[in-house]
C-alpha cells in the first residue's frame, strides 16, 4: 500500500508539472499580452517596451521557468488590472470558494449516497421513485434559478438566512445547498446502479448464506464494492465546484476564487489567470489522487500498480 | 438403505410457481426428497430441470420472483418455508450451509478470508476474538489449505479457483452444519482440482454428521460421490434410487437418454488412418508473453507456448487436452492468426502461412476456422443471422447473393430451418447457437475448423448432438477437426489422436487408445486418475431396461 501511494504521489508530481506547462503556454496562444496590457490604441513603442519591461520578449522556456520557481515559493506576480499581488488576493478569496466547496460536496454524499442505497435496496418501490424524482429536479433546474428560488423564500420571504455576503456562517446554507443539489443527482444515480449490481452478485449471495443480516449484507457487503466509482465521480465533481462556482459565487454575491477567476478572464488579467488555473488544476490533482488512494484502500485489486 | 433416525431435511411436495408468461407455470412441481445423516443425495438434471431452485429454496434464497406455493420443507423438524427471513438467516450458515458453482466470484473481493470465514461465527456465535481467529485457522487447515497463517490475510484475487472453492466450503463448514448444499461446486474447476474436491467430500461425509444435498450434471461426480440419486426434468422429479440402480439400471427413458449421451471412456473410432495426406503442420511454434520493466515494476515474462511439432492428418480429429494455464488457448489463437507466434511456422499442405504480417494472417481465417466456447457470447446480439453467416464470405470477395445460397445451404447441413436466417442470435437456444456458430465457420470453406471447448458449455444431451453434428460434417466435406477441451471423455469420443499440454508444452501425443490406455507421461497419468467415476462405465443403453417390460 506504502508503494502504491509513493508511486502515485509521484505520477501526481508528472502530472502537475505538466498541466503548468500547458495551462502557461495556453495563455500565451490566446493573445500576446502586452498588446492586452497596453490598451487598445497604443503605439508600437509603448507595446515594445511594455513587452521588454514584463519580459515577454525572452524565450518562452525561459518565462515559463522564471514563472513556476516564483511561483512554488508563493509569488505568481503582480495583477495587471487590481494592481496588487496575486498571491494576497486568491488567499483572501480561495477560503470562500473552499468553504462552499466543501459544504456543497459534504451535503451532495449525504442526500446522494443514502438515498442511492435505499432506491437500491427497495427497487421499483415509493422510495425508488422519490429518489429518483428528486434527482430528476436536481438535473433540470439551472443553478441560478434554484438560487434565486432559495433567496426568494428564505431570506426574503422568511428571512431565515441572508441573502447575500459571508459575515455570518448563515450565509453559507443557501450556496451549500445549490452547489450540493447540482452534484446530488449523478451521485445518487451512480450509487443507486452500483448497488443494483452488486447486490445481484455471488458474493451478496454468499454474505446472505452464511446468515448474515440484511442490512450488514447491505452497508458491509454491498456498499464498499458499489461505493468505488462514486468515489472517483465525487473527486471530479468537488474539483469542479472548486473552479466552477462562479455562478453561485454570483448569485450570492460571495468573493470566492471563482468570482476571481471570472474577473480576471473578462479583463485578460494574465498573471492572476495563470496563477488560478495552476491552483485549480492541482486541486483536481489532489483530490484524483485521493480518490485513488481511497479506493485503493476499499478494494484490494486496485493497490496494484 | 435403511434409516431409522429422521431425515435432515424432507422436502414434501415442493411446488414453485414460475413467474407468469414463462414456458411452464413451475420451476419445481410436487417434489419430495428426504436427506440423511452422512448420506450424499445427489440431483441430476440438465439446465432448467429446476434442480438449483430447489437447493434455493432449502436455503431460502431464491429470487424474490419465484414463490413456493405448495407443499414444506422440513428442516430438523420445521417447515423453512414458514420462517420469517431473520430466522432463516439464523439457520442459514449456522445449522444449513451452501457450496456455490463459482468460485472466482463467490468471495467478496474487499475482505480478507479471514475476515469472511470469522463472520460467520460473528454472526452465530458468542466467542472472544482470539477463538474466532483459532477457529478460523483451523478450518483452513481442515480444508486443506497449505499455510493457513498467510491465508488467512490473503485477499480472494490473491487466490486460485481451487483454493477460493475451499475457502467457500470452509465458510460453509464453520458452524458445524447439519445440511450441506453444494450447488455444481466443481463445474468451474479443473479435472484435478475437481478431484480433490470431491474427495474432501466424501471425506466429509465420514467426519461430519451433515446430510449433503450435491446438485450436478455430470453422472461421473454422481458415480463418484452419491448414496442416492434423484434424476429432474423440468421440474419434475422423473427417478429416484440407489446411485447404483439409477447409473446401472436407469428405468426411466429420460435418465436412459442421459446416460447414453455420456461419451465413452474409450477411443471409438479404431485406429487411425495413416496413410491419408498431411492437411496441417506446425512447426516450432512458440508465444512468450513479456511485460516490459517501467519505471514501476520489473519485466515479466510467462511462455504461453514453447516449442510445439505437430501434425494433423486430412480429414482427421485431433484432441488437444489440458488444464487452464496449459496453453491450449494461446496454441489457438496462433493458429488462428490472432496472436503473432515469436517462432515457428504453420504449413497447410505444401504452403507455409504468413505469419509476421496482419494482411498474411488475415489470410489464416480463409484456411482456419473456430468455433468458441460460449455459444451466447459468439453471436452479436444485434445482427440477424443471415449477416452473421454471410460476413465473412462478403470479406473474403464472394458476392452477397451466393454467399446467401450457401448461407442457406449449410444452415441445412446444421440441421436449422432456412427462415433462421431473418432472426436474431436471442432466438435460439445454446445447442442450436452453437450450430449457427459451426454453419458461420464453415462459410469461407476452411481446409480446418478448430472448436475450442464448443460443446462445454452445453447441456449433455445437447452436446452428444453437436459432436454428431461435427463428426458428420467432417466426414461429408472431409474437414480437418482441431477440438480443444479440457473433457477426456469428449477428447476420446470425437478424437484419432490425442495431444497433451502441460504448462505450455506438449507432453504426450498418440492415438486415443495409446494415450487413455497406455500413458507414458505423469501428467498425463496425473489427469486420468483425476477423472471422476472410474469405478462406472456408462451401460450400453441399446439394450432393454428391466423396467421397460414393466411401462
Amino acid at each position: 500500500m506504502l508503494k502504491f501511494v509513493l508511486t502515485k504521489i509521484g505520477m501526481a508530481a508528472l502530472v502537475a508539472l505538466t498541466v503548468s506547462f500547458i495551462s502557461f503556454i495556453l495563455l500565451f496562444m490566446a493573445g500576446d499580452p502586452a498588446i492586452a496590457i497596453a490598451g487598445e490604441g497604443a503605439s508600437g513603442e509603448v507595446i515594445a517596451a511594455i513587452r521588454s519591461q514584463y519580459g515577454f520578449d525572452r524565450p518562452l522556456l525561459v518565462q515559463y521557468v522564471d514563472w513556476l520557481m516564483r511561483a512554488l515559493s508563493g509569488d505568481f506576480g503582480m495583477s495587471y488590472y487590481f494592481k496588487a499581488p496575486v498571491s494576497g488576493m486568491i488567499a483572501e478569496r480561495l477560503p470562500v470558494t473552499m468553504t462552499i466547496g466543501f459544504l456543497g460536496m459534504s451535503f451532495a454524499l449525504l442526500l446522494a449516497i443514502p438515498m442511492g442505497v435505499l432506491a437500491a435496496a427497495f427497487p421499483n418501490t415509493l422510495i425508488d421513485r422519490l429518489a429518483l424524482g428528486i434527482a430528476v429536479v436536481g438535473q433540470a433546474i439551472p443553478s441560478f434559478w434554484f438560487g434565486l428560488i432559495l433567496i426568494v423564500v428564505f431570506s426574503v420571504n422568511l428571512g431565515w438566512v441572508p441573502a447575500s455576503g459571508t459575515r455570518q456562517w448563515t450565509g453559507y446554507v443557501l450556496p451549500m445547498i445549490v452547489l450540493g443539489y447540482y452534484a446530488t443527482p449523478a451521485i445518487m444515480r451512480l450509487t443507486r446502479a452500483g448497488m443494483l449490481e452488486v447486490l445481484s452478485a455471488d458474493y451478496i449471495r454468499t454474505a446472505r448464506a452464511k446468515g448474515i443480516k440484511p442490512r450488514r449484507v447491505l452497508f458491509k457487503h454491498a456498499l464498499r464494492n458499489a461505493i468505488i466509482p462514486v468515489v472517483s465521480l465525487a473527486a471530479v465533481q468537488l474539483g469542479f465546484m472548486f473552479g466552477g462556482s462562479v455562478v453561485v459565487e454570483t448569485i450570492f454575491a460571495l468573493h470566492g476564487a471563482g468570482y476571481l477567476a471570472w474577473e480576471s478572464i473578462s479583463r485578460n488579467d494574465l498573471p492572476t489567470m495563470q496563477a488560478l488555473i495552476l491552483i485549480f488544476a492541482m486541486f483536481y490533482i489532489a483530490f484524483t489522487f485521493l480518490a485513488d488512494v481511497l479506493n485503493a484502500w476499499l478494494d484490494p485489486r486496485l493497490r496494484t500498480v | 438403505m435403511t434409516h431409522t433416525a429422521t431425515p435432515v431435511l424432507s422436502i414434501r411436495n415442493l411446488t414453485i410457481d414460475l413467474p407468469k408468461g414463462g414456458d411452464r407455470p413451475h420451476a419445481v412441481s410436487n417434489l419430495s426428497l428426504d436427506i440423511h445423516e452422512k448420506e450424499i443425495l445427489c440431483i441430476v438434471g440438465e439446465s432448467g430441470s429446476g434442480k438449483s431452485i430447489t437447493s434455493f429454496a432449502a436455503m431460502g434464497l431464491l429470487p424474490k420472483i419465484l414463490k413456493p406455493s405448495a407443499g414444506e420443507i422440513l428442516f430438523e423438524g420445521r417447515d423453512v418455508l414458514k420462517l420469517s427471513e431473520a430466522e432463516h438467516a439464523d439457520l442459514r450458515g449456522s445449522r444449513m450451509g451452501m457450496i456455490f458453482q463459482e468460485p472466482m466470484s463467490a468471495l467478496n473481493p474487499c475482505y480478507t478470508v479471514g475476515n469472511q470465514i470469522e463472520e460467520v461465527f460473528e454472526a452465530h456465535a458468542q466467542m472472544s476474538k482470539a477463538e474466532r481467529r483459532a477457529r478460523t485457522l483451523a478450518l483452513l487447515k481442515e480444508v486443506r489449505l497449505p499455510d493457513p497463517e498467510r491465508l488467512y490475510h490473503a485477499y480472494p484475487h490473491q487466490l486460485s479457483g481451487g483454493q477460493r472453492q475451499r475457502i467457500v466450503i470452509a465458510i460453509a463448514l464453520a458452524m458445524e452444519p447439519r445440511l450441506l448444499i453444494a450447488d455444481e461446486p466443481t463445474t468451474a474447476l479443473d479435472v484435478t482440482t475437481q478431484a480433490q474436491i470431491l474427495d474432501m467430500f466424501k471425506a466429509l461425509k465420514e467426519s461430519r454428521k451433515a446430510g449433503i444435498l450435491f446438485v450436478t450434471h455430470d453422472f461421473d461426480v454422481v458415480a463418484e460421490l452419491a448414496d442416492r440419486v434423484l434424476v429432474m426434468q423440468k421440474g419434475l422429479v422423473v427417478e429416484q434410487g440407489t446411485a447404483e440402480q439409477v447409473l446401472n439400471n436407469p428405468s426411466h427413458p429420460y435418465t436412459r437418454m442421459l446416460i447414453d449421451a455420456v461419451p465413452k471412456r474409450h477411443g471409438v473410432k479404431g485406429n487411425p488412418d495413416m496413410s491419408t495426406p498431411i492437411a496441417l503442420r506446425v512447426a516450432g511454434i512458440e508465444k512468450t508473453y513479456s511485460t516490459a520493466r517501467t519505471m514501476f515494476k520489473p519485466a515479466r515474462k510467462v511462455h504461453a507456448v514453447k516449442p510445439t511439432d505437430f501434425t494433423v492428418l486430412e480429414g482427421q480429429t485431433l484432441g488437444i487436452v489440458g488444464e487452464s494455464g496449459s496453453g491450449k488457448t494461446t496454441l489457438v489463437r496462433c493458429l488462428m492468426g490472432l496472436v503473432e507466434p515469436d517462432e515457428g511456422s504453420v504449413w497447410i499442405g505444401s504452403s507455409r502461412l504468413e505469419t509476421t504480417t496482419a494482411a498474411g494472417r488475415r489470410d489464416f481465417r480463409k484456411h482456419i476456422q473456430i468455433v468458441f466456447q460460449d455459444p451466447y457470447g459468439a453471436l452479436n446480439p444485434r445482427r440477424k443471422i443471415g449477416d452473421l453467416l454471410i460476413e465473412g464470405a462478403v470479406n473474403f470477395g464472394v458476392p452477397r447473393s451466393q454467399a446467401m445460397e450457401k448461407a442457406r445451404a449449410l444452415l441445412k447441413i446444421v440441421r436449422l430451418e432456412e427462415d433462421a436466417l431473418d432472426r436474431y442470435p436471442a432466438q435460439f437456444s445454446g445447442g442450436q447457437r452453437q450450430r449457427i456458430s459451426i454453419a458461420r465457420a464453415l462459410m469461407v470453406e476452411p481446409k480446418i475448423l478448430i472448436a475450442d471447448e464448443a460443446v462445454s458449455a452445453l447441456d449433455v444431451s445437447v452436446q452428444k448432438d453437436v459432436l454428431k453434428l461435427l463428426d458428420d460434417i467432417r466426414k461429408a466435406v472431409g474437414l480437418t477437426v482441431i477440438f480443444i477441451t479440457h473433457d477426456l471423455r469428449v477428447a476420446a469420443e470425437i478424437s484419432d489422436h490425442i495431444l497433451v499440454m502441460s504448462k505450455g508444452e506438449v507432453v504426450e501425443y498418440g492415438t486415443v487408445d495409446d494415450v487413455f490406455g497406455n500413458p507414458q507421461h505423469s501428467y498425463t497419468r496425473q489427469l486420468l486418475a483425476a477423472m471422476p467415476g472410474r469405478g462406472w462405465e456408462a451401460p450400453d443403453m441399446a439394450a432393454p431396461g428391466p423396467a421397460d417390460a414393466a411401462r
